[in-house]
């Protein structure tokens, strides 16, 4: 810190030696519980991975099976499935969301009057806990008593589905959830990009005659590629995290049609109890989202430069 | 729109599209609130009722009856308050270093803040749940609390992080003149500029540990529960009964509207800080 060292700690330590101490001791303990809480799992992920290990046995008992774990990842068909879906889930998801938002964003980006209410209701998708966006969707997707099914049948005349019991609907129900809930983050963040813009840029182009949709294609659109590509990599680390939603309304089910790839390790851990073998998986994981974080790093570290301004 | 050109369908056109946007945001909320304030044979019905139905607290009665909700609820408030405090009392003191000092590894550890922050909640649930089983832990509550703190720190430490770079140096530099300590600039003349950059934080880390369920449902017994994995409970039970779980969603969405109506505009602002640079 930009201690002057004119302190009682003068005479301890030099000023300098002061000055250099003083920042660690204030990183410690956030870098102390990330190390703990969050570094040392990955790690211990790592270890347990090369270990066949049950619930309900002692740790220090399991078996240490070398590589037999990553073995059979690669040839589990289950484990490639999952990925799979873990895919179809991400391109669907995402694709949609990101035509939506930013089609949105740029038909309502222009303020006007009560704008900020409509933002504020927005963002509620986003507020809602996982487990109880969860519970709604999958009450609205019942196959007796949800609304789904209603409205399909006096407005459309199509029978009732049993959404959550069939692999295809089922997929179908937690991508539109998803839609549902995470439209507007992309939407927020489009609209606050294109909020940020140069008004000089816009108005150049405007004098030099492009049109709207000239505008948008060739002006506004790459000026904000970084944004949205951040976005859209945000949103796919978020794909691979995702299993809340699942969990409560399908368990993964029917057979593993919306079994994303966490809720694959976590069914694999304490539903087979295999914690040894979904530790590799889990590394697999970590491999994935440590490459599309890095990504991200490289296009942009808000704090590398925030702090070089 | 680029020609400022404002004719009055246009604008009626724009409040459309808010209006359908807006609806569609909030309808399955509103069927949520609806439905807990129904009894089992309007459910059962299925029939949607928009509004027009004979309002009940039955099912809120019910399941704050069950006996344990108090204890439940009161979990949730110590795990998500106690986290948050932690979070960004440390936050905090973290952010301001990487934002003011020049030290030795100060990139590296920006830069590793942001990657472990992807960490997927699946990965630490069993090395987690290990570590429980090893110190044999019995306070569930403390583990939570640990592991949201570590959740959420990398997001807070990366929040304050630009709100400190926003506040001049000068005012420290007046302050050391003055002979204050780098403890009572902190306290003294940081903390009171930062308030916005702490309430966003705040709201954040709060969200998350009072949302969070599949750490919670792994690592909590039956008398530390928190209120989505009772919620979750719901489920299981004989028969699905959607009056009481929409009632217990119901109120665990509660302070999340609060934070929304109170603190939108913040709100947005933390959203957006990780991809518009401010």
């Amino acid at each position: 810190m930009n201690s002057t060292g004119t302190d009682i700690a003068d005479e301890e330590y030099t000023g300098r030696d002061y000055r250099k101490v003083t920042p660690y001791l204030f990183i410690a303990p956030a870098i102390f519980v990330m190390v703990a809480g969050l570094a040392y799992p990955v790690v211990q992920s790592m270890y347990l991975s090369f270990y066949d290990w049950k619930i309900g046995t002692p740790l220090d008992t399991a078996e240490s099976v070398g590589w037999a774990n990553y073995a059979r990842l690669f040839s589990d068909p289950d484990v490639w499935e999952s990925l799979w879906v873990t895919v179809r889930f991400g391109f669907w998801t995402i694709s949609i969301e990101m035509v939506l938002g930013i089609s949105l964003a740029l038909l309502l980006e222009k303020p006007i009057r009560g704008a900020s209410i409509f933002r504020t209701i927005s963002i509620l998708p986003l507020m809602v806990s996982p487990v109880v966006v969860g519970l709604i969707w999958r009450y609205l997707f019942d196959a007796r008593v949800g609304w789904i099914n209603f409205y399909l049948d006096a407005w459309f005349g199509i029978g009732p589905q049993v959404w959550l019991g069939d692999a295809e609907l089922a997929f179908f129900a937690i991508v539109l959830t998803d839609i549902w809930q995470w439209t507007p983050f992309i939407f927020i963040i489009v609209i606050a990009g294109l909020q940020a813009l140069p008004s000089e840029v816009l108005e150049a182009s405007t004098i030099d005659g492009a049109n709207w949709w000239q505008q948008v294609f060739f002006v506004k659109l790459p000026m904000i590629s970084s944004i949205l590509v951040i976005a859209l990599l945000m949103r796919l680390i978020d794909v691979f995290r995702a299993l809340e939603v699942m969990y409560i309304m399908t368990g993964g089910g029917p057979g593993r049609a919306t079994e994303l790839i966490s809720l694959h390790i976590y069914n694999r851990a304490f539903d087979a109890q295999l914690l040894g073998y979904a530790s590799a998986i889990a590394v697999l994981l970590i491999a994935l989202v440590f490459i599309l974080s890095s990504a991200i790093l490289m296009i942009g570290n808000p704090m590398k430069d925030k702090a070089d301004v | 729109m680029s020609d400022g050109l404002q004719s009055p369908w246009r604008i009626m056109g724009h409040y459309l599209c808010l209006l359908v946007l807006a609806t569609l945001c909030l309808l399955p909320i509103w069927v949520m609130i609806t439905t807990s304030f129904k009894d089992e044979i309007t459910i059962f019905d299925g029939k949607p009722i928009w509004l027009m139905f004979a309002p009940t607290l039955d099912n809120y009665s019910y399941i704050m009856g069950r006996g344990k909700f108090d204890r439940y609820l009161t979990n949730s408030v110590i795990v998500a308050s106690v986290s948050t405090f932690l979070t960004l009392f440390l936050g905090g003191l973290c952010a301001y270093a990487l934002a003011r000092a020049e030290f030795r590894g100060r990139r590296f550890v920006a830069n590793a803040t942001l990657l472990i922050r992807m960490v997927p909640p699946a990965v630490l649930a069993v090395p987690a749940f290990a570590m429980v089983i090893f110190f044999n832990i019995s306070n569930d509550l403390m583990v939570l609390i640990f592991f949201y703190t570590a959740l959420n720190l990398p997001f807070a430490i990366w929040l304050l992080f630009g709100f400190y770079k926003q506040i001049p140096v000068e005012l420290e530099e007046a302050a050391i003149v003055d002979d204050a300590s780098a403890l009572q600039v902190f306290f003294r003349v940081l903390l009171p500029l930062m308030k916005s950059g702490y309430a966003v934080a705040g709201i954040f880390t709060f969200r998350i540990a009072w949302n969070e369920f599949i750490l919670a449902l792994l690592l909590t017994g039956r008398n530390s529960r928190t209120l989505p994995v009772a919620a979750s409970g719901f489920l299981t039970d004989t028969g699905v009964e959607w009056g009481r779980i929409m009632a217990m969603g119901t109120l665990i969405v509660i302070p999340p509207l609060l934070f929304t109506f109170f603190a939108a505009r913040q709100i947005i602002s933390g959203m957006t800080a990780g991809a518009v640079k401010g």
